[in-house]
């Protein structure tokens, strides 16, 4: 069901979507609306346009295509689902996401994938074509993050204080340029095989979910930043 | 030769007399301070090991135990006490940020205690809440709804979301994973009995107490653990925690050794690995972010849940919560200085904050001078140890107070401040299977129930003795208060009038 969006807030377009039943909906001219399929399970949507903050916030289960840009926050906390954006995205994607996906064509902002977290039966994953802003997988818990750095070849594909206080999880960077402020308790190496199978299989969704000419997976392009221990907080206390 | 520069806290008095080695002391201390020794066929302790818990004094059939302070004495020096000198010898061996357990020890006025209560005399009779009815029950949620009416111009009936509760008083923000299931399940049957609310804290909500939805706070921290849809509409309240009164501006952090696989679970991370809360949210940069949190939570609620945030109390109070009231949230929830918690730095404790007595009289005269007061209910905690700190909290203008250091009491808790080490021989803040099971579920709720049922009485007496039958006549009432020995900075911050006056 097509659904026009100017004059509607985001929670109005969103009882618009639960109440057509169909499962599926299309938001046309979307402009800033905020919260779009904030807590929602099962169902699939296409947004034309840019939606506003919180795309997908607390997202249990969605299907969510964004033919355009993304502002802050995508996927605040998402527990599964898809999200998939085909152009940039703002601040905070994916901040302490648990479960499901989300794959940025373009650039991503600051604070992307902070304090994502895996569980005993969810892996998240956060996949940026191009580059990253700062603070990239601060405080990281698990799930994989990957920056593909796509046009940016030459030089680090992320900002400063990339994985900082990070404890699980790792952070996946095609390229030959390392951070060059990575924290001493990050470790980093290229891809293993059976890792190398993984990555070229995400490589192999995003060209064609964005259509895209194919990418080649070569392991020495890649390098994975992973803590150093699941325990970070032993060595820091004293108790009395 | 070893020296050991830090000397034992405390001394194991065990009357030889009364003692029958029958070894129950020995069981029952998980520091493993009571010994059998097989050579001499005697109980003995290492008393370098002893936190001062109580449980084997509390389980000697005999009565034999007692736990005193050491008769060792440093040399004497006003500036210099032994505990800071213990402090400096553990940081010069470790290395380590100090770590401790619960509200601060520190010798900082009670407020409380330098303030009382009104009661009449001859005009405006006392009431005797035996005879006459006393009403406690409280409301917290916005209430400045505009009024609405239809075409004929009858009141339409607003729906506002909030919290309705039989007494003043909730149960604090108490994680589990910080605190046993068994605590967690007592805290939950004894706040549905008594039509109150406990909170999960920042440890997700158990499978097995979602039964509880109904008088559950269900929090949100920046580590977002065990918080999916579900679990937001699972209870009748969303918390949002930025801050708490033991450790303002830190976050918090779960030792990977309290992660057992229950908790793991609950928490929805691996088990075994740190649950670390960062200090920021890091979708929180200012008013307008904490609005876009707040209403994101109320459209994945489907705006049926009050928002709470809670804030500890710091200098700015006031603003911060101006600026709460703002941000569309319900209910503003202030943790004052002397609140308890499972782990802090022992500098942050001590020494960041201020009390919430002060901090709650600020924010109740900023919102009414800002007259924003209506949009928001208060709730304050850190520090309330009787029903006549709940009373005078009200007066000083709270509309409920959380209790989470006198509810841990109730179940049997001693304050020996070590809940970091997971060896709670109570029960309440382990995780250890054989220490959990201590804790009667059962029992500790009736506790809970009888302290609650017994505050609320003695509330109503002193409600009665001013006259005031009901709990919305006493909010904000500073006239029913008066500072006993306090400077006129302290009065004029407090809003009362010096005893006398």
């Amino acid at each position: 069901m097509q659904i026009q969006a100017p004059g509607r807030t985001g929670p109005q377009l969103n009882q618009l979507m639960e109440q057509t039943g169909e499962g599926r909906a299309c938001l046309q001219d979307v402009c800033g609306q905020r919260y779009l399929a904030a807590g929602r399970a099962g169902f699939s949507l296409d947004i034309y346009g840019t939606p506003g903050n919180a795309l997908g916030a607390w997202l249990d289960g969605c299907t969510i295509r964004v033919h355009g840009n993304a502002q802050d926050a995508v996927g605040d906390t998402m527990n599964s689902g898809s999200i998939r954006i085909e152009g940039m995205a703002g601040d905070a994607v994916g901040y302490a996401m648990r479960g499901g996906e989300i794959f940025v064509r373009d650039s991503a902002g600051y604070r992307c994938g902070v304090h994502m977290k895996a569980s005993d039966r969810t892996q998240p994953l956060l996949v940026i074509g191009g580059t990253a802003g700062s603070f990239l997988g601060e405080y990281l818990a698990g799930g994989s993050i990957l920056v593909l750095g796509i046009g940016a070849e030459n030089r680090v594909p992320v900002g400063n204080f990339c994985g900082r206080g990070m404890y699980g999880g790792r952070i996946i960077l095609r390229t030959r340029h390392l951070p060059p402020d990575l924290s001493s308790r990050l470790t980093v190496r290229t891809p293993r095989p059976e890792e190398t199978g993984q990555l070229r299989q995400w490589v192999g969704r995003y060209c064609r979910m964005f259509e895209l000419p194919p990418l080649e997976v070569q392991p020495e392009d890649f390098q994975i930043i992973e803590p150093d221990s699941a325990n970070p907080c032993q060595r820091l206390y004293a108790g009395i | 030769m070893r020296t050991e520069l830090c000397w034992p806290e405390f001394e194991v008095l065990r009357d030889p007399v009364r003692c029958v080695n029958c070894k129950v002391c020995v069981r029952e201390c998980a520091n493993e301070v009571h010994r059998w020794d097989e050579k001499t066929g005697r109980v003995t302790a290492d008393e370098s090991k002893c936190v001062n818990c109580q449980r084997c004094v509390a389980t000697c059939p005999t009565r034999a135990l007692a736990i005193a302070p050491t008769r060792n004495r440093l040399r004497e020096g006003a500036g210099w006490q032994p505990g800071l000198l213990r402090q400096i010898y553990r940081q010069a061996e470790t290395g380590g940020v100090l770590l401790s357990s619960m509200g601060s020890p520190a010798p900082l006025p009670s407020y409380w205690d330098r303030l009382l209560i009104n009661a009449s005399q001859v005009t405006n009779p006392s009431i005797d809440p035996l005879r006459e009815p006393m009403e406690t029950r409280t409301f917290l949620g916005r209430r400045d709804a505009p009024l609405c009416r239809d075409e004929n111009g009858r009141l339409v009936p607003q729906k506002v979301p909030g919290l309705e509760l039989e007494t003043p008083i909730l149960f604090a923000a108490m994680s589990y994973g910080a605190i046993s299931y068994n605590a967690h399940a007592a805290l939950a049957k004894a706040a549905k009995r008594l039509g109150t609310f406990y909170n999960t804290g920042e440890g997700g909500l158990h499978e097995d107490f979602y039964a509880y939805g109904e008088n559950t706070i269900v929090q949100v921290a920046s580590g977002r653990f065990g918080v999916h849809p579900r679990y937001l509409n699972a209870g009748a309240a969303v918390e949002i925690k930025i801050g708490q009164g033991a450790k303002p501006g830190i976050g918090g952090h779960l030792p990977g050794k309290k992660i057992t696989a229950d908790v793991a679970r609950t928490r929805m991370i691996p088990p075994g690995s740190d649950a670390i809360s960062p200090a920021p949210h890091h979708d929180i940069y200012s008013i307008e972010d904490l609005r876009q949190l707040v209403d994101s939570l109320k459209e994945a609620t489907g705006g049926t849940r009050p928002i709470i945030v809670k804030v500890a109390a710091v200098h700015n109070i006031a603003a911060i919560a101006s600026g709460i009231a703002r941000s569309g949230a319900d209910i503003i929830a202030i943790d004052g200085f002397s609140g308890g918690t499972g782990a802090a730095p022992v500098r942050i404790r001590d020494n960041v904050g201020i009390p919430i007595e002060l901090a709650l009289a600020a924010v109740d005269q900023r919102l009414r001078d800002e007259q924003i007061r209506g949009r928001v209910s208060l709730v304050v905690s850190g520090s309330i140890r009787s029903s006549a700190d709940v009373v005078k909290a009200i007066a000083l203008g709270a509309d409920a107070v959380s209790i989470g250091t006198a509810a841990l009491v109730a179940m049997g808790c001693h304050l020996c401040r070590s809940c970091h080490r997971g060896l709670c021989n109570w029960g309440i803040a382990s995780q250890r299977p054989d220490l959990v099971a201590r804790l009667d579920i059962d029992q500790a709720a009736d506790r809970l129930y009888n302290l609650v049922t017994a505050w609320t009485h003695e509330i109503q007496e002193m409600m009665g003795g001013m006259g005031i039958n009901s709990i919305d006549a006493l909010r904000g009432n500073r006239l029913m208060l008066r500072g006993i020995g306090l400077s006129e900075t302290e009065l004029r911050v407090l809003g009362v009038q010096h005893a006398g006056e």
